[in-house]
């Protein structure tokens, strides 16, 4: 079971702060701030490696990125993968979702065969939630998203839990497949200390556009579609009336308040 | 590849949905957002996507509620919503009805329908936008909450088309009814072989925990700062006695203390209850831009620099633990006056 496993690393949100907007391009300039790996990558993670514990096969860790997110795919390497994969090149700046996609599926096009893609339903920072589903389209594969447990794989089928709106989805799907997770999949095993050293030693491969056959025009701010218009703070701002003191007396203001609300 | 002669892409659609035979609110607030553009923009068609079996009485409904036409691909292998066969029924016939703009519900089904109709016909897609608007250029603006909500960005598509954004639920209001005009056209449906490669074995409903979120008049959200599963309990006493809904950010969904479909803001739901009462929270601005529509709100925080204080209409600077239970009391003997 070849098991390819995508990571979005992302600005460490308690930096979040200190992210800048460049004037000219929109871009966010995030120079020094450290990029981690978000809470549902590594649950897509920790999913094909569960996979590959019962199945048997490799899981390969890839991620589009720049150079400094090699720490990132080396704790992947810790936590359990076999190989890391970095897309890595200055003309994917500035890409959206559908280029995005695009660098991702020309990387794993390269690397051959694939029973199972896993990648986490919403990445940290840009939240969009569509890459999943575009780099199936891509690939010209199958995808679920939101997946909350893979409950078989068998006959060269896999068997699936979704989230909808108001319930769930069991879906059978014919591999090869790219599958979504969300939070409640599993929780992600820490990283062992004989999984730090091992990591040395796994493979760790970076791969420019010249690499994968990209041109400048296909990816970067020239081949995304959408372009950002503009940037602006959000102004939410109310009359706010401040009470304290006393609890008594502040309820007495809360149920007046509440009564104001419903009447 | 952009696409050329963008002069020919006309009309705004919504994909709308259906579960169960059953339209979802998603679908009617979308008509009214596609409304306001069709207002804006002047002398635009609105159409409405249907897929599904035996909907046909769906369709007369968005008639009903603003649709000047309705797509209708009514087909047994379209009765329950898979990816592959949606996707190539919207975009056969986005390649020949080439439509401006198209808006699709921020679900699961539509976001998941959204990404993969984008990617094959090669235009651009925004998420679970806040806002929409027509710029000097006549094309759509797509406010998006960008960044963690940090900052709010506007996406523009200027050289491809359809250009195409999710909304997420709540954003807009369902139009009123109104007399039925309009048509319903049907959309033929081939199965392909790719269509056998997955298949629904089963649907689950959940039967609803509480009263929804987005359907509440009252809801009690509750953040970081309850430290407890136990204090947790105190929010839902509070909600119970107000006949309200609970609902929070995302620190009490990484505690497990509320379910994915509680959660309130930028990545959950947005609301316009008649009263919000927001207890320990921070007010980060990825919770608040799912709120600001609320009538009132009262924010409780021990904290005065708490940032939800500049959002709220009482903000109440106290220790929850004594305001809330004191609160509960007071709800309870007004329940229950005494003979």
């Amino acid at each position: 079971m070849n098991i390819i496993v995508c990571l979005k690393p992302a600005p460490d949100p308690k930096h979040w702060d200190s992210i800048q907007l460049d004037p000219v391009t929109k871009a966010l300039k995030r120079e020094g701030i450290p990029s981690v790996l978000g809470p549902l990558d590594k649950r897509a993670l920790e999913e094909g490696l569960r996979i590959k514990e019962k199945h048997g096969g490799k899981v390969m860790a890839m991620a589009m990125a720049p150079p400094s997110a090699k720490d990132n795919l080396v704790e992947a390497l810790a936590m359990g993968a076999d190989e890391g994969y970095l897309l890595s090149d200055r003309a994917f700046a500035g890409s959206d979702t559908w280029a995005t996609s695009l660098v991702l599926s020309r990387g794993i096009a390269k690397l051959g065969s694939f029973d199972i893609i896993l990648c986490g339903s919403y990445s940290l920072d840009g939240s969009t939630g569509h890459v999943g589903a575009q780099l199936a389209e891509f690939l010209g594969i199958l995808n679920v998203t939101q997946v909350v447990a893979v409950e078989s794989i068998e006959g060269g089928k896999i068997r699936t839990r979704s989230l909808v709106e108001l319930g769930y989805r069991i879906l059978e799907s014919r591999l090869p497949t790219l599958l979504t997770v969300t939070r409640e999949i599993n929780t992600p095993r820490f990283t062992s200390l004989l999984g730090v050293i091992e990591a040395e030693s796994k493979p760790l491969i970076t791969w420019s556009a010249a690499d994968l056959g990209i041109s400048a025009d296909e990816v970067g701010f020239k081949g995304s579609p959408t372009q950002t218009g503009g940037i602006f703070l959000p102004e939410i701002k109310r009359q706010v009336e401040m009470i304290s003191g006393e609890p008594e007396e502040m309820v007495k203001e809360i149920i007046r308040k509440i009564r104001q609300a419903l009447g | 590849m952009p696409a050329d002669k963008l002069d020919e892409w006309k009309g705004i659609w919504v994909f709308t949905e259906q579960e169960e035979n059953c339209l979802s609110e998603i679908s009617l607030e979308l008509l009214s957002a596609a409304k306001i553009l069709a207002s804006k923009k002047g002398e635009t068609e609105i159409s409405a996507l249907l897929l599904g079996h035996g909907v046909k009485a769906l369709a007369e409904q968005l008639l009903v509620y603003g649709a000047d036409r309705v797509f209708l691909a009514d087909h047994f292998s379209l009765a329950k919503y898979l990816t592959l066969p949606y996707t190539r029924v919207v975009c056969e016939l986005i390649r020949r009805k080439k439509p401006e703009f198209f808006l699709l519900p921020a679900t699961s089904l539509g976001s998941d329908l959204a990404s993969r109709v984008a990617a094959r016909i090669n235009t651009g897609l925004s998420a679970h936008c806040t806002q929409l608007d027509i710029n000097d250029q006549g094309e759509l603006m797509q406010v998006v909450p960008a960044f963690g909500g940090k900052v709010m960005a506007t996406i523009l598509c200027q050289n491809h088309r359809p250009q195409m954004a999710t909304v997420r639920p709540g954003v807009f209001r369902r139009g009123e009814p109104r007399q039925k005009k309009g048509t319903i056209e049907d959309v033929s449906v081939e199965i392909k072989l790719e269509d056998e490669n997955q298949k629904v074995v089963e649907i689950q409903w959940e039967k609803k925990p509480m009263q929804s979120i987005e359907e509440a008049e009252i809801v009690v959200a509750g953040g970081a700062g309850i430290g407890s599963r136990e204090d947790w309990k105190l929010l839902e006493r509070l909600a119970e006695n107000l006949q309200g809904a609970v609902g929070g950010t995302r620190p009490p969904l990484d505690e497990g203390w509320i379910a994915e479909s509680q959660m309130i803001g930028q990545s959950g739901k947005t609301i316009r209850p008649k009263l919000y009462i927001g207890v320990g929270i921070s007010g980060v601005i990825q919770h608040v831009v799912g709120i600001q529509d609320a009538k009132i709100i009262i924010a409780i925080n021990n904290n005065p620099q708490a940032a939800i204080f500049q959002t709220a209409d009482l903000g109440v600077v106290g220790d929850f633990r004594k305001v809330v239970p004191l609160l509960i009391e007071e709800l309870k003997k007004r329940d229950n006056p005494a003979p």
